[in-house]
């Protein structure tokens, strides 16, 4: 069998993701792409390899996989609980995957979406110049029990790397931009908003993510006859009755629902990987402190490879630690660390 | 008007409110401004009387951008466009009611019609398509008759299936993939706008005109192997 991933138990909704579509906006399909792009682009650093190489998201939890040729792999997003042939992995890492062994992926711990990248990246078929699922606009589809996902040629052998944990994974406060629609709410009620503790509907999906909070809703003052205008990925919508909804990356590319503001892109991240029933808050932020929040996200994009530590460190300078590892158990595993 | 859209967007309006002159600038300045292809624009796309950029804004000010777009409109009149090219005249086979789509009677007391004037009304009309939007190949059509100004609903249908025909504030649209949606649903076609695995996967373009022809409940089975759901095509001139 060619060089693939067999999946032999997976979570529904999971698919394959990339950095999604940006030239069909004018044909009415939104961007799409991973969820949460921060774990995307962990995945890539963890494995030496181009940002736009293709992922497994996993919503909430993952499933068992097995590989026909020995792979690379990495594990990122929100940790999961994750055995290889019964030996624990560790999350936000990259390991060796050998032919035949069996990889177990389990229920997130914290977050919402765990990536599984692979060494080579899925070379699944290019659609409209990605290889993104966009379930909302019928391109692909989940991934399936009995799937064997096809894996691009590996041009690097070295695992062992791992990242930094983060905490986006417990939801906590969004920053918010003004958008062409905030003004279609009163003072009053975008403080009211401010003011307010939302927690994530169980039901949220790659569309979107349902606010829930007490109280009343926050209506515009002339809600539903407005024209339908363009819709940005972080773009908050009050429907009818009052409700937020938080657009995300498979929204559609046009609503006629008032948005009252725009998560700052540098926050997606945290906003996607909230738990179901975990707790969001919202604060206006100037123009100038979103610009700002926008250079450091990407020079943290830039600089993930350089974070990047041995997870197993050198024997060499590992004989002060000697008596550590001993009580800890935390052995290594055997595969061999190259260096880059 | 040009105003900010979030951090990394901006939006040229023509109006607040849908018309032809309008829709036609919008139309054309997206066109022009994808043909001028500014260095820090990522993507550029019309909607109904508007045009929305993504740009990068640690590459490309906000203010640079807004003066190079001013300079743009100053350009020419915008709203005496002439519309795109190639368009084509195309006649849908579409069921009315039925429960294949279960709100026409309620769409038709939102505009005070009774139902065979209702389904009249939207049978005859000749609407244009004046942008692809909110999905993959769907258009918004209009401009309805002033009966048919009427708002969405307050709460989401849940699902509407491909190529329902749905309708609110004078416009209609037809459904490319199942979709919630706040408008009502009122017909229903064999249509299939969107053809991902295809050359040319977008049915309809902007321009396009479009008549809802009655037809019996049967033609959604009828046409169920014809992606163009038994349409009718014509060029215009």
């Amino acid at each position: 069998m060619s060089r693939a991933l067999k999946v032999h138990r997976i979570a529904p909704g999971a698919t394959v993701q990339d950095q999604g579509r940006i030239a069909y906006r004018a044909f009415g399909v939104s961007r799409g792409g991973a969820m949460d792009r921060l774990a995307l682009a962990e995945g890539a650093a963890l494995l030496g390899q181009p940002g736009d190489s293709a992922a497994l998201e996993l919503p909430g939890s993952g499933g068992v996989f097995e590989a026909t040729e020995p792979l690379r792999i990495a594990l990122t997003g929100a940790p999961m609980r994750a055995t290889l042939d019964g030996a624990p992995l560790v999350w936000n890492a990259s390991h060796a995957m050998p032919a035949g062994a069996r990889l177990e992926i389990r229920g997130a711990t914290a977050g919402s979406y765990g990536y599984l990248h692979v060494g080579g990246g899925f070379d699944t078929p290019v659609l409209l110049g990605a290889r993104s699922a966009h379930l909302a606009a019928g391109i692909g589809a989940v991934v399936q029990a009995g799937d064997a996902l096809p894996v691009g040629p590996d041009t690097r052998g070295d695992v062992g790397w791992t990242l930094p944990q983060d905490s986006r994974f417990e939801g906590g406060t969004l920053r918010l931009i003004i958008s062409f629609q905030t003004d279609l709410f009163d003072a009053g009620t975008r403080d009211r908003f401010c003011e307010t503790a939302f927690t994530r509907d169980a039901r949220a999906n790659r569309m979107g993510m349902r606010l829930n909070s007490d109280g009343e809703g926050f209506s515009a003052s002339k809600g539903l006859n407005i024209l339908s205008e363009a819709i940005l990925t972080g773009d908050i919508q009050i429907t009818g009755d009052g409700t937020p909804f938080l657009l995300l990356s498979e929204s559609q590319t046009t609503g006629g629902y008032p948005r009252i503001a725009t998560v700052i892109p540098a926050d997606l991240p945290r906003a996607v990987q909230t738990s179901p029933g975990g707790t969001l808050r919202f604060t206006f932020v100037t123009r100038d402190a979103a610009l700002a929040a926008e250079a450091r996200m990407r020079e943290q994009l830039r600089n993930l490879p350089k974070l990047r530590t041995p997870l197993v460190r050198d024997p060499a300078q590992m004989r002060d630690l000697l008596s550590y590892q001993l009580i800890s158990g935390a052995t290594a595993g055997d595969a061999p660390l190259q260096e880059d | 008007m040009i105003r900010a859209a979030g951090l990394d967007g901006v939006l040229v309006s023509f109006g607040d409110h849908l018309s032809e002159p309008a829709n036609r600038a919008a139309l054309a300045l997206a066109a022009a401004v994808s043909r001028a292809d500014i260095d820090g624009i990522e993507e550029c796309a019309p909607s109904l009387v508007s045009v929305f950029l993504r740009f990068d804004p640690l590459h490309l000010g906000l203010d640079a951008l807004i003066n190079h777009l001013e300079s743009l409109l100053s350009d020419r009149d915008w709203y005496a466009a002439p519309l795109p090219e190639g368009r084509r005249f195309i006649r849908v086979p579409t069921v009315y009611g039925t429960d294949l789509a279960p709100q026409l009677e309620e769409a038709a007391q939102a505009a005070a019609l009774s139902v065979e004037e209702a389904v009249a009304s939207l049978s005859k009309a000749r609407v244009r398509v004046q942008t692809i939007g909110f999905a993959p190949g769907q258009p918004y059509l209009g401009l309805l008759p002033d009966a048919w100004d009427i708002p969405r609903q307050t709460a989401l249908t849940k699902a509407v299936p491909e190529g329902a025909l749905v309708v609110a504030i004078r416009q209609l649209v037809l459904f490319s993939v199942a979709n919630p949606t706040g408008w009502r649903h009122v017909g229903q076609t064999a249509l299939k706008l969107f053809r991902p695995e295809s050359d040319t996967p977008f049915f309809l373009r902007p321009g396009d005109e479009v008549q809802f022809v009655q037809a019996s409940p049967d033609v959604v089975a009828r046409y169920a192997d014809d992606p163009d759901g038994g349409a009718e095509i014509e060029v215009i001139r």
